[in-house]
């Protein structure tokens, strides 16, 4: 942007993608409005589907009035706490994905494309391989210390050279990473095998046994890491000029690439150790907001955290629907519908540069 | 030596015979050398250690037959195969990487990175948790044709102008991705036992090599190994670009399909009869060239590198397994070369370099 000359009236500053600004502000609450309409409907489709399907009034009576009876019952004590794990989860993980975007400046980074899941999968191998770990509640604080481990290690690597990463090289090395863990997980399963039936469930990203006291163990780190990513969106829009241009606009540059990091290890491993991981969450939705909000990150991590959970509860409900009786994890569903959006991503990078 | 000698930078050798003649880099030529007599070393101590200890004279005895009784049977039947087995196999997985490596120009190019040891996994629990076959055969069969369909798909995927090697491998981890999430909701839906032996397939193990399964190998492997040789001037001249090679006699189209095969099948061997061996593939060609010191990856010290680095790792799952637990020789692998790539990326990091934008 030219400087304008200060005799003259400030001009209108031109927006990146040169869309007229009440145009955008119109489409980003139109946008806000879509989502939130989604979110809704997303979250009455999981609590009516699953093995015993309700009807949708029968859904809307039983929220409102909980009488005992069996829907009721459904309702309460299975589908809504699911939901909301879903709503949690799915906010940590789109907005943790936001983050490390915005901070790598990297359009292909994702927790789990990171190596995040098996960080934590191989800290719960460890942990019922040696420490004869059993307990629900216990998977929890391993899941949670390998995730942030794991994520600490990929920034560290990703950050080993001068300068900001190629996107590529960010994702190889997680990649790298993620392999030499999962390869330890995966002996430590195989001479053992109680070892092997107890991590063989874990890890697939569901959101269908983790119960409320778990819930409420992680919800404070998700709700901090939430804050700092609110806190931190105004920084991160100066650090996507640069960082020289950053500091000299004021923002403190280490500080919030420091501050930034240890929200995505909250955010993402805290879900991680409540899911065992949801896959390309964090990639696909922080990149479908940015179409629609533009490069702002304000709008970029509120569009997330409210899309990200309609996905993760949208997954869920497909997963409950196409195996029914059964059911398949909403990380399968997840990683199936995401990696071909990762593969038309490399396929035209020009489309949400960031 | 002719009186018109050209300064290549490095000790050659010429070779001028009725049927073959051409110039060799000495240097290579000795790294080469060390690199599979190295192997074969390994080999050799690899011979004698296992539950039933033996000495390196004992050994010696009962290859040649001067020794009969059980420990010819240790030796001949039970461990020389998987041995062989360690040698060829990583030498093949060498040659395919430096293939590989070669052709996209990528330090990182590798049939395991694109996508074909997912595919070949797929294609084997398939097979074993909902066909139901879990004979050798059909796992082999599986193996093959699963990683061959994902190479393909994985190739056509990333095909947008030309292939670029930074798209072709994120294609190839988006592609295993995906492949992978199907595998675990497949094996975790599967009876517990079914589940175990798909994992042990999974780890890539030599442990279960006998002769039966190795003779049909090694004889794709010596096919193998001829055509990779014969393709290997072609290979040098297409390194220079398209141009030069038509330029030079060498129909880039053709020979280029010619060193695709070639190099898949080299995982596709191995994988059937072993299980996917990662990541030597991937570090060998650019070890070995480290140690030559040449300008390209170079296919005989890159399957002389392949043949040490598996020989080791086998050699060190069996003091592995007697210090501690039998470890599948493909987990050593996955850590050690994920370790190494690792470090590559920080190495490429700093040096700016590969990064293909």
């Amino acid at each position: 942007m030219p400087p304008t000359s200060t005799h003259q009236p400030p001009v209108q500053p031109a927006l990146p993608d040169a869309v007229p600004a009440p145009s955008l502000y119109r489409r980003r609450a139109v946008g806000l409005l879509v989502i939130l309409a989604a979110l809704g409907i997303a979250g009455l489709l999981s609590i009516a589907f699953g093995a015993n399907p309700l009807s949708l009034p029968t859904v809307w009576g039983a929220l409102w009035e909980r009488d005992g009876s069996e829907a009721s019952n459904i309702v309460w004590t299975v589908r809504l706490p699911r939901t909301l794990l879903g709503v949690l989860v799915g906010a940590a993980f789109g907005v943790a994905g936001a983050l490390i975007q915005a901070l790598t400046r990297n359009p292909l980074a994702d927790p789990g494309i990171l190596g995040v899941n098996d960080g934590a999968r191989f800290a719960v191998t460890v942990g019922v391989g040696f420490f004869g770990l059993t307990s629900i509640n216990g998977y929890i604080w391993f899941a949670f210390l390998g995730a942030a481990a794991a994520t600490v290690l990929v920034f560290l690597i990703g950050s080993a050279g001068r300068g900001s990463v190629s996107p590529e090289t960010l994702v190889l090395a997680g990649v790298a990473l993620g392999a030499v863990l999962s390869g330890l997980s995966r002996f430590l399963t195989l001479i053992n095998e109680e070892t092997f039936r107890a991590m063989n469930l874990w890890g697939l990203g569901s959101i269908a046994g983790t119960g409320p006291d778990e819930i409420l163990a992680v919800l404070p780190f998700i709700l901090l890491g939430l804050l700092i990513a609110i806190l931190l969106a105004g920084s991160l829009n100066s650090i996507a000029l640069g960082d020289d241009l950053a500091a000299s606009l004021g923002t403190k540059v280490g500080r919030t690439r420091v501050l930034g990091v240890v929200a995505v290890t909250l955010l993402a491993g805290g879900a991680t150790a409540l899911t065992g991981g949801i896959a390309f969450v964090g990639l696909m939705v922080p990149h479908v907001a940015r179409w629609f909000t533009g490069p702002d990150q304000r709008w970029i991590i509120l569009y997330s955290a409210l899309a990200a959970p309609a996905l993760v509860l949208g997954a869920d409900v497909v997963g409950r629907v196409i195996a029914r009786p059964g059911e398949i994890e909403v990380g399968i569903v997840t990683a199936v519908i995401g990696a071909p959006v990762l593969i038309a991503l490399v396929r035209r990078r020009i489309a949400s540069g960031l | 030596m002719s009186a018109g000698r050209v300064a290549f930078g490095y000790r050659t050798r010429t070779l001028r015979s009725r049927w073959v003649s051409g110039r060799v880099g000495l240097r290579s030529v000795v790294v080469s050398t060390a690199l599979f007599l190295t192997a074969l070393g390994l080999g050799a101590v690899a011979l004698t250690h296992g539950d039933y200890p033996l000495t390196l004279q004992q050994v010696f005895a009962a290859l040649t037959g001067a020794e009969q009784g059980f420990e010819r049977t240790v030796v001949l039947k039970w461990r020389l195969p998987i041995v062989i087995a360690a040698v060829v196999f990583g030498a093949l997985l060498g040659i395919g990487g430096a293939i590989f490596q070669s052709l996209t120009r990528n330090p990182l190019g590798s049939p395991d990175v694109i996508g074909f040891d997912a595919g070949s996994y797929t294609a084997v629990v398939v097979t074993i948790l909902v066909i139901g076959k879990g004979g050798y055969w059909w796992v082999a069969f599986a193996a093959i044709a699963g990683g061959l369909t994902t190479a393909f798909v994985v190739y056509v995927l990333s095909y947008r102008r030309g292939i670029q090697g930074f798209r072709l491998i994120i294609v190839g981890i988006a592609v295993s991705a995906m492949l992978v999430s199907v595998n675990s909701y497949l094996i975790t839906r599967a009876e517990i036992e079914d589940a175990m032996t798909v994992g042990f397939w999974a780890a890539g193990s030599l442990a279960r090599v006998t002769w039966t399964p190795l003779v049909p190998a090694l004889a794709i492997a010596a096919v193998l190994i001829v055509s990779a040789a014969l393709l290997a001037p072609a290979l040098r001249r297409l390194e220079m670009g398209d141009d030069a090679a038509v330029t030079l006699g060498t129909r880039p189209g053709p020979v280029r399909l010619g060193l695709i095969v070639t190099g898949v099948a080299t995982a596709a061997v191995v994988t059937a009869a072993a299980g996917p061996i990662v990541f030597i593939a991937l570090a060998a060609p650019q070890l070995a060239r480290r140690l030559t010191r040449s300008a390209g990856v170079g296919i005989p010290a890159a399957a002389g590198m392949g043949a040490t680095m598996l020989a080791g790792a086998h050699l060190l799952s069996l003091l592995i397994a007697q210090a501690y637990r039998p470890v599948p020789v493909g987990l050593i692998t996955l850590c050690l070369g994920g370790g190494y790539l690792i470090w590559l990326l920080i190495r490429e990091t700093h040096q700016r370099y590969g990064l293909t934008r």
